[in-house]
């Protein structure tokens, strides 16, 4: 106990790094997985923008890449990783690790999403002469928004613990902080301090998620 | 004077569905349907599951597209223009449907304003089309309602108003009417009437039943395997369809004409001649028929039948049992026969 409280200043800082981690991979991830998962959907046969190459091409993109786990993902990257961030190591370089395979996970989620949308809707829309981005913009995305923030909840979990993995790269964070200080110095207590902070983020996050989603579904 | 150009206008038309499976043949929904459907119509397709109507109406506003044919409207071949142009051509169409297909995250006012800002509409001009759309349709106070809050009969008037909102001249009506009760059918099938006698909008109705086409066609059109197998004004093919499939479609609303089973019973509760009569009001009087009949002295009771009414004008069979000697029946049925159709029940 008395270990936790002198590292105490650096459980904050943890904290601090996993919601920055989390926070910013959510986003960039989020929004590439948005654009995956639409592509998915508006090229497979039978949609409005129906081209099998690209849904091939995607499909088969999201499939390699999503059962990779995430740590051995991580190293298989990292030449990419050196090449658009500058650095194979630290949190920017796990930013955008996670935020890359967070992209495939959550294209898959959002491509299901929106197949939840009935096919008559959408043809409502095309029958007043809508086009592809405003049936986008004006039908699936709101018509979907529910489970979309639902799903988007879904990740954030993921994502805080594909962001765990960040103290092997030399990256922050609560589970750099639980291996450092707890693990390696045999202070249970300390790895359980971080894992209460963590069940605290999810448990926030999942509430408000939820409220989120009913305020959308208008349940 | 030269014919008016129809509003809408098949010629040949086919839709062809490529296999799913190698080596299976290719799936004809539309097979060569040539159509014309004059403005102010209300023109009834009717067929079961499957005749292809669902798919032949989604060719006139081009959501699917068809493999032959020319597909006018107003005049204009739409049937290859791309997606781009397709858009304005299908401003000018509304289109309801089955299971009405309201936009859940939108008010209904929203979803009536949605062709409006399609179309390009300013604000203040969208809020009064809306109001007036939704008063025509009964639904002013629910204007901040979401479709899930409503019946299905409301739902489907929040389809009319959004398909007319943007003052389309014609509107397809694909089985609009087959997911409500019969009560709320007649409800809807009043307002699209309304929505062709104030509007002089002309409607294409798809149905698989015969009542809508009673109630609101002044033409109709049989379907059968993606044929036209007949057509014509609804009083004629009511009163006197040519094709079994039509048949069968009318008995489903018209009792008149007894079933075999039917005639069993009749056959055996009368021992005397049966004929059944065929009767339209403007080529069959009835009086004289009966005239024709009791002349001679021949009895005779109306043991099976009805007169109906389409369009203001009855029709219908009456099946009548007689009694009186063969030769003085059959002369009396000679003269009948000048009048109308005669079938001798054996």
């Amino acid at each position: 106990m008395d270990g936790l409280i002198t590292l105490l200043p650096q459980l904050w800082v943890a904290a601090w790094e996993t919601l920055y981690i989390v926070g910013l991979t959510l986003l960039l991830g989020g929004f590439g997985g948005l654009v995956v998962g639409l592509g998915l959907y508006l090229t497979r046969a039978g949609s409005i923008l129906a081209n099998r190459a690209v849904f091939g091409v995607l499909n088969v993109l999201v499939n390699t890449i999503r059962p990779i786990p995430f740590i051995i993902f991580l190293a298989a990257v990292q030449p990419l990783t050196r090449a658009v961030v500058g650095t194979g190591i630290g949190n920017n370089a796990m930013i955008f690790t996670i935020a890359l395979a967070a992209m495939f996970a959550m294209a898959r989620i959002v491509e299901q999403n929106l197949l939840t949308v009935t096919p008559g809707v959408i043809e409502a829309a095309r029958s007043v002469g809508a086009g592809p981005i405003r049936i986008i913009f004006t039908v699936l995305l709101p018509e979907a928004l529910g489970p979309l923030i639902l799903g988007y909840t879904f990740i954030f979990v993921a994502l805080v613990d594909m962001s765990a993995v960040a103290g092997y790269v030399g990256g922050g964070g609560l589970g750099a902080f639980a291996l450092l200080y707890g693990w390696r110095q045999f202070d249970p207590v300390v790895t359980w301090a971080a894992v209460l902070l963590i069940v605290i983020f999810v448990q926030v996050v999942q509430f408000l998620g939820n409220r989120l989603a009913r305020k959308a579904l208008r349940r | 004077m030269p014919a008016p150009t129809p509003l809408v206008e098949l010629r040949n038309v086919s839709k062809v569905y490529p296999a799913t499976v190698k080596g299976a043949p290719d799936v004809t929904a539309i097979d060569d349907v040539s159509i014309s459907i004059d403005a102010g119509d209300v023109y009834g397709i009717i067929g079961y599951s499957g005749a292809g109507k669902s798919t032949l109406v989604r060719l006139v506003n081009v959501l699917e597209r068809s493999t032959a044919g020319q597909i006018l409207i107003d005049g204009r071949d739409v049937a290859q223009l791309p997606e781009r142009e397709l858009r304005p051509v299908r401003l000018g169409i509304g289109m309801i449907f089955q299971q009405f297909n309201l936009l859940n995250s939108r008010t209904v006012a929203r979803n009536v304003a949605y062709p409006l800002e399609v179309a390009g509409r300013d604000k203040a001009d969208r809020t009064k089309r809306v109001a007036e759309m939704l008063d025509f349709v009964g639904l002013a106070d629910k204007a901040g309602a979401y479709p899930d809050q409503l019946s299905g009969g409301q739902k489907q008037r929040v389809g009319i108003a959004r398909a007319l909102a943007s003052s389309p001249a014609l509107l397809l009506a694909d089985e609009a009417t087959s997911a409500l009760d019969p009560e709320t059918t007649h409800e809807v099938l009043e307002l699209l009437k309304r929505v062709n006698r104030e509007f002089g909008v002309t409607i294409i109705v798809i149905t698989h039943e015969m009542d809508v086409i009673q109630t609101l066609a002044t033409k109709v059109a049989v379907m059968d395997q993606g044929r036209i197998i007949e057509r014509g004004d609804v009083f004629d093919v009511f009163s006197n369809p040519q094709q079994a499939a039509s048949a069968r479609f009318v008995s489903t609303v018209v009792k008149g004409l007894p079933s075999q089973p039917e005639l069993d019973v009749l056959r055996a509760r009368h021992t005397g001649r049966i004929v059944t009569l065929a009767f339209r009001s403007d080529t069959v009087d009835q009086t004289r028929v009966f005239g024709e009949l009791s002349r001679d002295g021949i009895a005779f009771q109306v043991v099976y039948g009805g007169i109906n009414e389409i369009q203001g004008r009855p029709f219908g069979h009456l099946t009548l049992a007689l009694t009186g000697d063969d030769v003085t029946i059959d002369a009396a049925l000679d003269r009948v026969r000048a009048l109308t159709t005669v079938t001798e029940v054996r």
